[in-house]
């Protein structure tokens, strides 16, 4: 069909935590360049489904291809290896350490054996001015001093900090007022034009129209629909997060 | 992107008054670090002065540095796992089984530095073991070390054998906390700390400067080499000063035991502040959901801080039983007490993600001193415990109050 090759593919993919099963089978794909939204009621599974992604709770079954090989994402480790980044819904930032401390947790750069302060600060700073984040006052704060709007502002920088292919963002825009969520949604549209697969979850259609170019539904555990941006719109998608429309995998 | 002109800071740029201000803001929302405790080292070292007339003798000074060592030891050990928002209940008790370990290794007519390195092993032994079983069976610190701190009186029974005690012959082990520096040995020292400290200073503007980031006022620096100039200066004279009543026995000098315990504290501080390994102390001190997904390998830090820890106590039983000259089947018992008191009146947080060696330094100093200046103005062992424990209660409170206020957002 001409369309890029999907960097990650799931088919039939299952979850469950005991008798509770969350994910019932479900096919997902992300192609490169594109922002894909995720969309679905509370408790639909997105959470789960992005968690194994990132290596936090591999699935229990179902198949995983990156880059067109099946493969399965065991560990956080190997997810970033991959160049899979994520951003929660609940930021797991360490507010004891500081802005530069938490970007670079897990990826440090050391200089003969030891950290490498002053060239983390240096990226760290550069990576914050180049997503113009004004509200911040030093780099070297601590994490546990900063607001929603600039801890949410911290997670996505950490995540766009190296050259990644994949970011998923999980309600990125949730805590944030109008301004810094417009400058999000503007960052998020520029990392897929360099060619990120971005994924993002939002409970708000506003912002996933405003970037999104394929919306996927999660009712229930299941994908009930795969939709281009263009060719749908608001209504629809609300009648299959609320199961009002009946599930069928969209225009494939 | 803009590589010339950052709108973000760093915190190191601004003057000398701007950068006061800033640091009287942190004080002021509750991250205090050892402020508390070095005022109260003071205050304590004052109220001790005037009341007793032997506490600033140089021999009691000595004396001092020689009551306090262990308890250092052991408290910066502690420090590792209280960051952790662990427990180490045992790090007594293998102190104790460290030192009856040496002791055999000792009659064994081994020679003094295998003796030491069998001590410091089972140490190594007995906190990877502990270690494991918090990190891969999943049962809290608080219970696994708890039934150490009961198992381990019984091994440390075994080794040594009930009523009994060993005496330490080596003149090296004896020389840790009984024999000092030569006056000039002692000077050396004082250079050689003083030429390091600076050496790092400077190195660390120049790394600064090289990757085009801001050093504070170069003033900062002059002052704290001019503060540890002056106390270092202060420290070796007194040591240096003649103690011993009797002409026919001199003692002076520092005592051994003093560029020992500096050599660990320099070296365990570089591991938390300079490598990999300390931030991700630190990271799953703080959240460690987050240092999980950070890739960090969670279970192998929590090993490798337990095996530390218990491998300073292994150490600071070996500066115990220096010191007390023998082992016995108690020893280090109730030493694991005075050390958890002496991180946190230092202002280790019990709560985990904070804690820093020197604290543990000072929070030692805070507990020897009182213990010595009361005993030196004769009060029994009976209200030493009551005081210590209150400057316990109160450390601690401030602990808890400190993070309360922490928690409001301050922008
Ligand atoms: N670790 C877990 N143990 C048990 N149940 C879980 C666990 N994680 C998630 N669940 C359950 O799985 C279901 C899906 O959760 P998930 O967090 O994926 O939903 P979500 O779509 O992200 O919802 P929200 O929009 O509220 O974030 C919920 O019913 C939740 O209670
Ligand atoms: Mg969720």
């Amino acid at each position: 069909m001409g369309a890029p090759l999907p960097v990650i593919e799931l088919l039939g993919v299952e979850k469950s935590f005991g008798a509770v099963d969350v994910l019932k089978g479900v096919d997902f794909a992300v192609e490169p360049g594109k922002v894909t939204a995720l969309v679905g009621d509370n408790g639909a599974g997105k959470s789960t489904l992005i968690k194994g992604l990132a290596g936090i709770q591999p699935y229990d079954k179902g198949i995983v291809k990156f880059d067109g090989k099946e493969i399965s994402i065991e560990s956080p480790r190997l997810a970033a290896s991959l160049g899979i980044e994520v951003v929660y819904q609940d930021l797991a930032l360490c507010d004891n350490l500081d802005i530069v401390q938490n970007m670079f947790l897990g990826r440090e750069e050391v200089y003969r054996g030891t950290l490498n302060e002053s060239a983390m600060e240096k990226k760290a700073s550069q990576t914050l001015a180049g997503l113009s984040v004004k509200t911040v006052k030093s780099v070297r704060q601590k994490v546990e001093r900063l607001s929603g709007g600039q801890r949410q502002t911290v997670a996505i920088a950490r995540a766009v900090l190296r050259d990644t292919k994949v970011v998923i963002l999980d309600e990125p825009t949730a805590a944030l007022g109008v301004a810094q969520t417009e400058q999000v949604l503007a960052l998020v549209k520029r990392l897929a034009d360099k060619g990120v697969a971005v994924i993002m979850i939002s409970h708000n259609l506003v912002d996933v129209f405003a970037v999104a170019d394929k919306i996927y539904v999660l009712y229930l555990g299941k994908m009930v629909a795969a939709l281009d941006a263009k060719t749908t719109n608001q209504n629809d998608i609300v009648g299959y997060i609320t199961g009002t429309k009946s599930a069928q995998m969209g225009n494939k | 992107m803009s590589t010339t002109n950052n709108t973000i800071g760093t915190g190191y740029e601004g003057n000398i008054r701007e950068q006061i201000s800033g640091y009287f803001l942190k004080v002021k929302s509750g991250d205090m670090g050892s402020l508390p405790a070095m005022i109260g080292l003071i205050v304590l070292a004052i109220l001790f002065s005037i009341m007793s007339p032997v506490f600033l003798t140089s021999l009691n000074f000595a004396n001092l540095f020689n009551q306090a060592a262990a308890l250092i030891v052991m408290a910066m050990g502690l420090v590792f796992v209280l960051i952790l928002a662990e427990i180490d209940l045992s790090a007594g008790v293998t102190a104790g089984v460290s030192a009856a370990m040496l002791v055999i290794g000792l009659n064994a007519e081994l020679h003094w530095t295998l003796a030491i390195a069998i001590a410091v092993v089972s140490g190594v032994v007995i906190g990877y073991f502990i270690g494991i079983i918090v990190a891969k069976v999943g049962i809290p610190s608080f219970v696994v070390t708890l039934a150490c701190f009961l198992a381990f009186q019984g091994l440390q029974l075994l080794i040594i054998g009930s009523g009994g005690l060993y005496r330490i012959e080596s003149s090296e082990i004896l020389a840790i906390q009984n024999s000092n520096l030569s006056i000039v040995q002692g000077w050396i020292f004082y250079l050689v700390s003083m030429l390091l400290l600076t050496y790092s200073g400077f190195a660390a503007r120049r790394r600064r400067s090289r990757n085009g980031q801001p050093n504070r006022p170069i003033t900062f620096l002059y002052v704290k080499i001019a503060v540890a100039g002056v106390l270092g200066l202060v420290l070796v004279a007194a040591l240096n000063l003649e103690r011993s009543s009797n002409k026919a026995f001199p003692i002076h000098g520092v005592p051994i035991v003093v560029p020992v315990v500096l050599a660990l504290w320099v070296f365990c501080t570089f591991i938390l502040d300079r490598t990999k390994f300390g931030r991700y102390v630190y990271a799953l001190g703080g959240n460690p959901e987050a240092a999980r997904r950070a890739g960090i390998q969670v279970n192998n830090v929590k090993i490798a801080v337990f095996t530390i820890c218990s491998t300073l106590a292994a150490i600071s039983g070996i500066i115990s039983a220096s010191r007390i000259g023998s082992v016995d089947a108690s020893m280090g018992r109730t030493m694991v007490l005075s050390g958890i008191a002496a991180a946190v009146v230092g202002g280790v947080s019990l709560f985990g993600g904070k804690g820093r060696l020197s604290q543990a330094v000072i929070g030692g100093f805070v507990i020897a001193i009182i213990d010595n200046g009361l005993g030196l103005m004769g009060f029994n062992a009976g209200i030493n415990l009551l005081i210590t424990g209150g400057v316990l209660l109160l450390a601690a409170s401030a602990d808890a109050i400190s993070r309360k206020r922490g928690n409001v957002v301050v922008r």
